[in-house]
């Protein structure tokens, strides 16, 4: 592609599919610690699969951004090699598993936020950005109906499991937010047709979240407070502790293949 | 050596699925094409899911399978568009992945993109009905909505009493 014909900078497309990309990765990487954790066997395979369907998707975003950016890296050294300022994940995904009702609502935020985002994406100019959007939006809208139906069965289940459901909800509330607040990346690349607005997700991910959780006797918080600063590379402290696990390998053995 | 592409569709479909092998690649739909780049065998492969393990296994087999058939200068390709759906699975390989105990999808993807409003529908507890592989009763429940590999549920039969698997409708 000429430079003339560009719409969008080679910088800040890569700096938004790593938004993308890291947020499937890091949330991924999450939901892959449950593995021989779970509380039955047929949840502890579920989860490793949603971990897998999304770090397949991780593997799309970031090898894009690699060819996007130009200098060589690929979708391993972009997982494996940048320190947690250089990742571009929303905060949400980074949050702590806490106990499976938790997960599970950190997950079914996740989810709503994928089908919102990726059915708006199927549409992008970009075709590239279009045909991983649409590969995803399949896998994404299967995570949902599972996160959404156990969430109301767990919410409106016994008086410890609804307890604890409320107790994730009101823990997690506030990282929701951050999804919905665009900045000078997305305004670059809502103008060139490539991806919607931040902002403009909410309405339909309220939708899906609103209802799943009258459905599940949940009660959502008050605050419209937000944490900030994933898609900036500002992170909480979890971010840290899990590249120390999930990059490893790479750091102490570079290089190594098999 | 240019062999006829025909010839090499035939090959492909010797390779079994490495996850469910009573299926070929040609059955599983994942081989989108086949066609000769003046002496070099180009290949097109579609991933089934963004995370299959299987996808770098399939790449392989095809590779191990097409060289031991004597071609030298071979080229994979990856295709993600248009993205491949259970829809793909072809007839011949629906029934025999009834006969291996495993029961082919019910819908196709039209049917559940037309149910645009997710959320209702699922508060609608309307599950399709899968009939069970083993005994064709109607009468089962899905046990979990993943089964041994990402492709599958796991269901169980309310007359038999056995469980299955259940190739999802993606």
């Amino acid at each position: 592609m000429s430079a003339a014909k560009k719409l969008v900078a080679d910088e800040v497309l890569f700096d938004w599919l790593l938004r993308r990309g890291d947020t499937v990765l890091v949330v991924g990487h999450r939901v892959s610690e449950w593995c021989g954790h779970s509380p039955v066997l047929e949840e502890d395979i579920a989860l490793a699969n949603i971990a897998l369907d999304l770090i397949g998707q991780a593997r799309l975003w970031l090898s894009y951004a690699g060819e996007v950016e130009g200098k060589g890296r690929g979708e391993n050294e972009l997982a494996y090699l940048r320190d947690a300022w250089d990742f571009r994940n929303l905060l949400i995904a980074e949050q702590p598993n806490g106990d499976f009702g938790k997960t599970l609502m950190r997950q079914l935020f996740i989810d709503a936020h994928q089908v919102s985002l990726l059915s708006a994406l199927a549409s992008s100019k970009d075709p590239r950005i279009a045909e991983i959007a649409v590969k995803s939006l399949k896998e994404a809208n299967y995570h949902f109906d599972r996160s959404a139906d156990l969430v109301i069965r767990l919410g409106d289940g016994t008086p410890e499991s609804h307890k604890r459901m409320q107790d994730a909800l009101d823990d997690l509330w506030s990282f929701t937010g951050e999804m919905f607040i665009g900045d000078a990346v997305d305004k670059v690349m809502a103008s060139a047709g490539y991806a919607p607005l931040p902002e403009k997700l909410k309405a339909a991910w309220q939708d899906m979240v609103h209802t799943v959780m009258d459905e599940a006797t949940l009660i959502i918080p008050d605050s419209g407070f937000a944490h900030t600063g994933g898609t900036t590379g500002r992170h909480s402290e979890h971010l840290g502790h899990i590249l120390a696990d999930m990059q490893f390998l790479q750091r102490a053995y570079p290089g190594v293949t098999w | 050596m240019v062999v006829p592409t025909d010839t090499i569709w035939q090959w492909l479909s010797e390779v079994p699925d490495p996850e469910i092998p009573v299926l070929s690649l040609t059955d599983l739909g994942v081989i989108r094409g086949v066609t000769w780049d003046d002496e070099t065998l180009v290949v097109t492969v579609t991933p089934t899911y963004t995370g299959c393990p299987a996808t770098a296994i399939i790449n392989l087999d095809i590779e191990k399978k097409l060289r031991s058939c004597g071609i030298e200068d071979l080229r994979l390709e990856q295709q993600l568009s248009p993205a491949w759906t259970t829809d793909w699975l072809t007839d011949e390989g629906r029934e025999k992945l009834r006969g291996y105990g495993i029961a082919p999808p019910v819908q196709t993807t039209r049917d559940t993109a037309t149910d645009s409003n997710r959320v209702t529908r699922l508060l609608s507890g309307r599950d399709p009905v899968v009939p069970c592989p083993q005994c064709a009763s109607r009468n089962t429940t899905k046990v979990s909505q993943f089964g041994s590999t990402p492709c599958k549920s796991a269901y169980r039969c309310q007359d038999c009493l056995e469980p299955f698997d259940y190739f999802k409708c993606h």
